[in-house]
Order: C-alpha cells, then structure tokens, then sequence
C-alpha cells in the first residue's frame, strides 16, 4: 500500500545515510593513512602451498615465515634465530636438543600449537613414506619426546653442528595434524598471515592474522603476483601494476629501474650455484682430465657479462662467496682455451667431443648455455643445444640422468652434501668426499667445521666435478617506498613481518 | 611486367641474394661472441650493429635468411610434392570415395588452426628446424590439393582432354601430361604465396623457440631475445622484424604479380 509517510520515511533514511557519509568522507579525509596493502611478483607460481613435500623454491617464497614457522628460521643476513622455540639447550655431548616453545601460539584455525605438534611436524617428515624434498635435514634424529607441552627433547643419533640451521628450513616448519590433510590448498600455520585466496595462474592473496602470538606486522594484506614473462614482468613493474618484484627476471632491465627515481633496485646474493652440471658417468666425463679441459674452456666473466649484464660472483667451487667459510678456487679453473684443447688431446679426444648440453628456461640458462656453447666450441667440444622446459628437465636429466652437460642454479643454501649422493644426478662417487661429509656431519665445534667446509670445496673442485660459473645474484626491484625487504636469499622466501611503507 | 612484379621479384631476390652468399661470406663469423662489444648500434664497422652477445647483426641476418629461406621452401615443397598428386587424383576420379577421402582428410587438415599444430608437433618431436619444416608442411599440403583440385575439375570437362580420353589416355597420364602443365602457373602464384607464409610461420615457431636452435641464427629467435632490451637497444628487435616484413612483403609482391603476368585472360586485356 503506497502511503506518503513512505515517501517522507525514505527521504529522513536519505537524508541521515547522506549524513554519515558526509561525516565518513570528513574522517577519512583528514585523516592519513599509511599503505598497508603490497603486490609483490614472482616469476614461478607454486605448484601447491605444503613447503614440507615439495623442493618449489616457489613455495617457500609465498609461505616461509609467513604461514608456516618453524622451531627456528632464517632471518635476511642469513643468520639463524629462534622461531617457534623460544629458546633451547644442547646437551654437553651435542645429541640433545630441548627445546622451549612460546606460549600461547595458535594456529589459525585456533587449535594450539604445543609439543605435540612439534613432534608430529619432525615424525611427518622423517618417516619412512614421506614426501619431504630435503629429508636428509632430519636424517640424524633418533626420537622426539614431549617432556611436557611446552618442551620438547630430540635425540640425534651423533653430534650434528647443522641441526638448528636444518631446522630452520621451509622443509622443516611446524604443521598441525588437524588441518594438514588439506594444507597443500589451504595451508594453516602458525604465522603472522594467514592464507586468503588463491586465483590460480594469477595471484595468491594472504591476511594479517589478528591473533599472531609475536609483534604485529606493518601489512594488512599482501598479494603474490605471478609474472613469468620477462617483457611482462618489465610492462608491469614500469605501469606500477606491481610494487615488488622479489627477483626480477631481465638483469638487462635493471639499469632503467636505477635510474628511475620511482624504484629501488636491490642487488643481492642468492644461495644459487650455478654449475655447468656434468654428467660424472657418462663417457667421455667419466675422465677427470675432460673434465679439467672443460672447466679451463669456460671463461666465466664473459658469461657474468653475457648473460647476466654484470651481475654475478664467480665461483670456483660449489659455496656461497658469502658464505664465512667459502675459499676461492676460481684459480684452479682459471680460462685457459689452449690449455683445455691441449688437455682434450692429451685425453685422446684431440678430433674434440660430441655432447648435449639441456638448458631449462630461466635467462641465466638460455643464454648462460648459448655463451657455454661458443666457448666449448673453440677448444673442440660440439654441445649441442637442447632447450627443454621444467617439467621435461626434470624428467630427463634430473631423473633420467640422460645428458651430457646442463646449465642449473642449486638454489639450497649449504647444499654441498649433495656430492656425497652418489645417485645424485650428476653422478659424483667419491668414498673421500662422503667420508669428509661424515666427518663433517658429526663435528660441532665452528673453526674444524669452516676447516672440513674448506677441504670439501677443494675436493670437489680438484675433481672437476662440474663446471663452476657463477653465485646467481638476486635482483630485486620496488617501489622507492618499500622498507624491509631482504637483500639476499639466503632461503627461498619474502619474509613479509619486516616489511612496511615510508610515508 | 607489372610494378609489383618488378618490387617483389626485387626485394625476393636481394633476400634470397643475401642467403646465398652467406653460404660462402659474412663480414663476421655469425657465432661468434664478442661479450665487451655488446649492443653497439650500427655503424661503420657492424652495419646493423651488434646484439647482446657482441655478435655481428648483419653476419646473423644474412645467415637468418638462409634458415627462413630453407625452412620455408622444403616446407612449400613437400606441400607440392603431396598436395598436387592428390588433388589431380580427387579431380580424376571426381565423386568417388577416393575423391571423398582426400577432400574431406583436407577439410580436417585446415579444420585445426595451423600454428597451434606446429607448436603441438615440434613439442612432441623436439624443438628444430627439420620438425619445423615437417609441422608447417603439413599444413601446406591441403592447400595445394584444394587448389589442384580446383582447377583440374575444369579442365577435364574441356574438349581437348575429351580428345584425349578418345585417343585412349588414362586418367593418370592425362593428369600428368594435360592438367599439370595448364595448373602450373597457378601453382607456382600460390606457391610464392605460401613460401612467404612459410617464413611467417618459421619466425612464429623460432619466436617461442621451436624453430633453429642456437647457435643456428633464426629471425624470430633474435626477436625473442630482443624483447626486453627493446626499449634501449631497439635496433636488435627493429632489424629482424625489418627483415621479415621486406623479405614477406616481397614474396607478396612476387606473387600478385606473377598472378598478373601468367593469367592468360588478363595478359590478352592488356594486349
């Protein structure tokens, strides 16, 4: 029934709406808010969201220290602090590890993270079935008890010095056995987001968790773009679709970004070697002194300038340059075509060497191996290009172990022990390098570990196990407002707590 | 002779010229780095300048041309080589299932969108220019069917094929010594036309990387490479991309107007 009192009805619930407006419009326009929302890019997106059954480097990038925690974590210099464990003490022998946890940590869909959890998240990851990308990190625990649920006791079978940094890992963060049966699609933590949506081959999307147990990140929400086009990646960051690309994929951009007052350019180190990988099996690289003549043939500045426009460490062995420990030994593989060509011939091999050399996608591959090619060729080695996605490359030379030489950035920080895998697919058996890793693995004091670090980047590299190029640098660009972000990788992550705007 | 003729049997020719004598010359060896003189503009010394390796533009272009040429022209031949047979036999036995079977396998050759193929074959059988070639001639075999086809069916209702079936000829030798020679002139238009799709569909597929591989220079490959560094060394993506729109719109060119001249109605016209 239409009355008029409807109408004036209607006009007094305008006109008080209109007021609140007025006086909302007012608030927000007095008041200044600093940006609390970020789009950070990325080039891969991850295949799922459980960091505890996948190598993705991906997605530890979206989930490390921001969903998942572990007892201990990374933090952007590369040392090592505590996380979930509040504190922790080690028996005299270096076999137990008590842990303290915090109190009062929940998870985000409100159960209670104690010692159970704990012993739940290290017993998944070390058992006999499970899909843990990295489970020589746990290899060396013998038991976990919970002594009450705020301690939790693990017994190492020996001394391992590396334990609180293995378990700072992505690989090793806490998960909860209520909520891990769907944690690669909603993964639940306890961190300082929580995860929000995933559009997928677009973007995911993560909150601030309102109840996170430690300091209140500067960030309401942020969202992971994924870029992996370069020309895209530059079209974007240049339209300011995006305000952070964690490690931009054309070094050859980075000069415009410079200078560009709107953006910073962050030039950092990753932990990634990037080797010329070769296959230690497979005639003729089975004899060391093709090997040699291999890596005297390969002159590594002019792949640093070729392919990645300057930005890069040499490297003469399978460490981080940055790493305290690290020794240089590019001398020992020192470019020396003449002395490689003299070597093949010596080797018999003086009508030179066919070979296949797989380039998976990334730009320091592609045209790292176009430069690896030409330069091969001179001294006589005909290596064939193969370029091969991902998916493929992991099948064939990672599994397969079918090729001959592959260009390959080992992301993983400290992963020398790598070489002590004989099955490992470049096929390095060496009784004396396994037996130094073992030695290592039990020491615990900190100038024999550097000493027996030194002795194994020499073994390796006297060997000629691989072609050793260059550390991959780590090539962040953002927005000039943007605090917080780490320099370095020395993890795959974007550890969002530290980051704010400027106003 | 038409003025289209004589500019795309120009541009044709210094492209194909260029081609030939990289075979036996370049002013620099096309694979060679030469890191500390990257990305030079042209200049006296490099006339297209250099790319990001410090390679010599002009040495990769004339060698490019080589490998679209290549590609392109097996490409276009075994086009031909299968195309034509099968449309002078579905003319031959017009209305019969073999005429059924070879218009209708046509009809679903050209149903699928022609790159999307290539790029599904040179996936599965490796990326290089040998399945290059196999993934765009396939594609040109039903074109040539249809258009032997086409013009074969006419012929056979002419009076001097009719002589000929009364002297006693067989379908295939009237096909091979009546029809063929009176279907080349079309053949050889369309071929022109399809040889510079050919070098269209080679620079796609080197484009995302299909095509030649390294260190073999292909066009679309340096344009892939050029991508990001358009906007300060834009002469690394402008000269490839130049050298595909000359080198297509040439062939175009050529082909207009060889229609032209060899169409015998619109040379009595101009007579």
């Amino acid at each position: 029934m239409f009355q008029w009192g409807d109408i004036y009805m209607t006009k007094q619930t305008f006109r008080s709406f209109a007021s609140v407006l007025a006086v909302s419009a007012s608030l927000f326009g007095t008041q200044v808010f600093a940006k609390s929302d970020i789009t950070i890019a990325m080039q891969l997106e991850p295949p799922h969201l459980d960091p505890t059954s996948a190598a993705a480097q991906a997605i530890d990038s979206v989930v490390y220290t921001n969903i998942f925690e572990g007892l201990t974590r990374f933090m952007g210099d590369g040392s090592v602090v505590p996380g979930l464990a509040e504190s922790w003490e080690i028996s005299d022998d270096g076999t137990v590890y008590t842990f303290k946890l915090h109190d009062g940590v929940t998870f985000h869909d409100g159960t209670t993270m104690d010692a159970e959890d704990v012993k739940f998240s290290l017993d998944r990851a070390r058992s006999e079935d499970s899909a843990n990308a990295q489970k020589a990190l746990f290899a060396g625990i013998e038991s976990i008890e919970v002594v009450d649920p705020l301690t939790v006791k693990v017994t190492l079978s020996e001394p391992n010095g590396n334990f609180l940094f293995n378990l700072a890992w992505g690989d090793a963060v806490i998960v909860a056995p209520e909520s891990i049966e769907n944690i690669k699609t909603n993964p639940v933590g306890t961190g300082a987001f929580t995860f929000g949506e995933w559009v997928q081959g677009d973007s995911i999307t993560l909150n601030r968790n309102p109840d996170y147990w430690g300091n209140q990140p500067a960030l309401e929400t942020a969202t992971f773009k994924f870029i992996s086009d370069p020309t895209a990646a530059f079209a974007a960051m240049m339209a300011e679709d995006i305000d952070v690309f964690d490690n931009f994929p054309a070094p050859e951009n980075l000069p415009q970004f410079e200078a560009d007052p709107r953006f910073q350019v962050l030039v950092g180190s990753t932990e990634g070697e990037t080797i010329l990988s070769t296959n230690n099996k497979m005639p003729p690289f089975d004899d060391i002194q093709v090997r040699q003549a291999l890596a005297h043939a390969i002159d590594r500045q002019a792949i640093i300038d070729g392919a990645m426009f300057g930005y890069g460490t040499p490297i003469g062995t399978h460490f981080a340059p940055h790493n305290p420990a690290y020794v240089d030994l590019t001398g020992k593989s020192a470019y020396d075509p003449k002395k490689a060509a003299q070597m093949l011939a010596d080797a018999g091999y003086a009508d030179g060497i066919q070979t296949t050399l797989h380039l998976p996608p990334p730009s320091y591959a592609r045209r790292g191996g176009e430069i690896v090619a030409a330069q091969l060729a001179e001294v006589g080695i005909t290596a064939e290009i193969i370029n091969v996605e991902w998916a493929q490359w992991l099948e064939t030379v990672f599994k397969g172990k079918d090729f001959g030489l592959t260009i390959v950035s080992h992301t993983e920080p400290m992963d020398i022990g790598i070489y002590a895998r004989p099955d490992y697919y470049f096929q390095y058996d060496s009784t004396d390098f396994q037996a130094l890793m073992d030695t290592l693995n039990s020491t615990t004091d900190p100038e024999e570990r550097t000493r027996l670090l030194g002795e194994a980047q020499r073994l390796i590299s006297t060997d000629y196990v691989n072609g050793y190029l260059f550390q991959l640098a780590k090539l962040g660009v953002a927005k000039a407002g943007v605090q917080g972000l780490w320099k370095n990788a020395p993890t795959a992550a974007i550890d969002l707590t530290q980051i704010s705007w400027s106003e | 002779m038409s003025r289209s003729l004589i500019l795309g049997a120009f541009l044709s020719s210094l492209v194909l010229l260029a081609a030939l004598v990289s075979f036996v010359w370049t002013p620099y060896d096309y694979a060679a780095l030469n890191i500390p003189d990257k990305l030079q503009p042209p200049s006296a010394q490099h006339w297209f300048g250099t790319d990001h390796f410090g390679r010599d533009m002009f040495s990769m272009i004339m060698v490019g041309a080589r490998t679209s040429i290549a590609v392109a022209l097996v490409a276009v031949g075994i086009g031909m080589a299968l195309g034509v047979p099968l449309g002078l036999a579905a003319a031959a036995r017009k209305g019969s299932w073999l005429d059924e079977l070879i218009m209708r396998g046509n009809d679903l050759v050209f149903a699928f969108p022609s790159l999307v193929i290539a790029i599904l074959i040179t996936a599965v059988l490796g990326a290089g220019a040998i399945n290059a070639i196999i993934a765009i001639g396939i594609f040109n075999i039903p074109v040539f069917a249809r258009i032997t086809r086409g013009a074969a069916l006419s012929l056979w209702e002419s009076e001097f094929i009719l002589a000929a079936r009364v002297s006693g000829k067989g379908a295939a030798r009237i096909s091979a010594e009546h029809i063929l020679p009176n279907v080349a002139n079309l053949l050889i238009v369309q071929g022109t036309i399809q040889f510079s799709l050919g070098i269209l569909a080679e620079a796609g597929l080197s484009y995302v990387g299909l095509g030649a591989q390294p260190p073999t220079p292909s066009w679309g490959r340096m344009l892939a490479d050029a991508q990001t560094m358009f906007s300060f060394a834009p002469h690394l993506a402008l000269i490839p991309g130049l050298a595909i729109i000359v080198t297509v719109l040439g062939l175009n060119l050529l082909g207009d107007g060889l229609r032209d001249w060899l169409d015998p109605r619109i040379r009595v016209a101009r007579a």
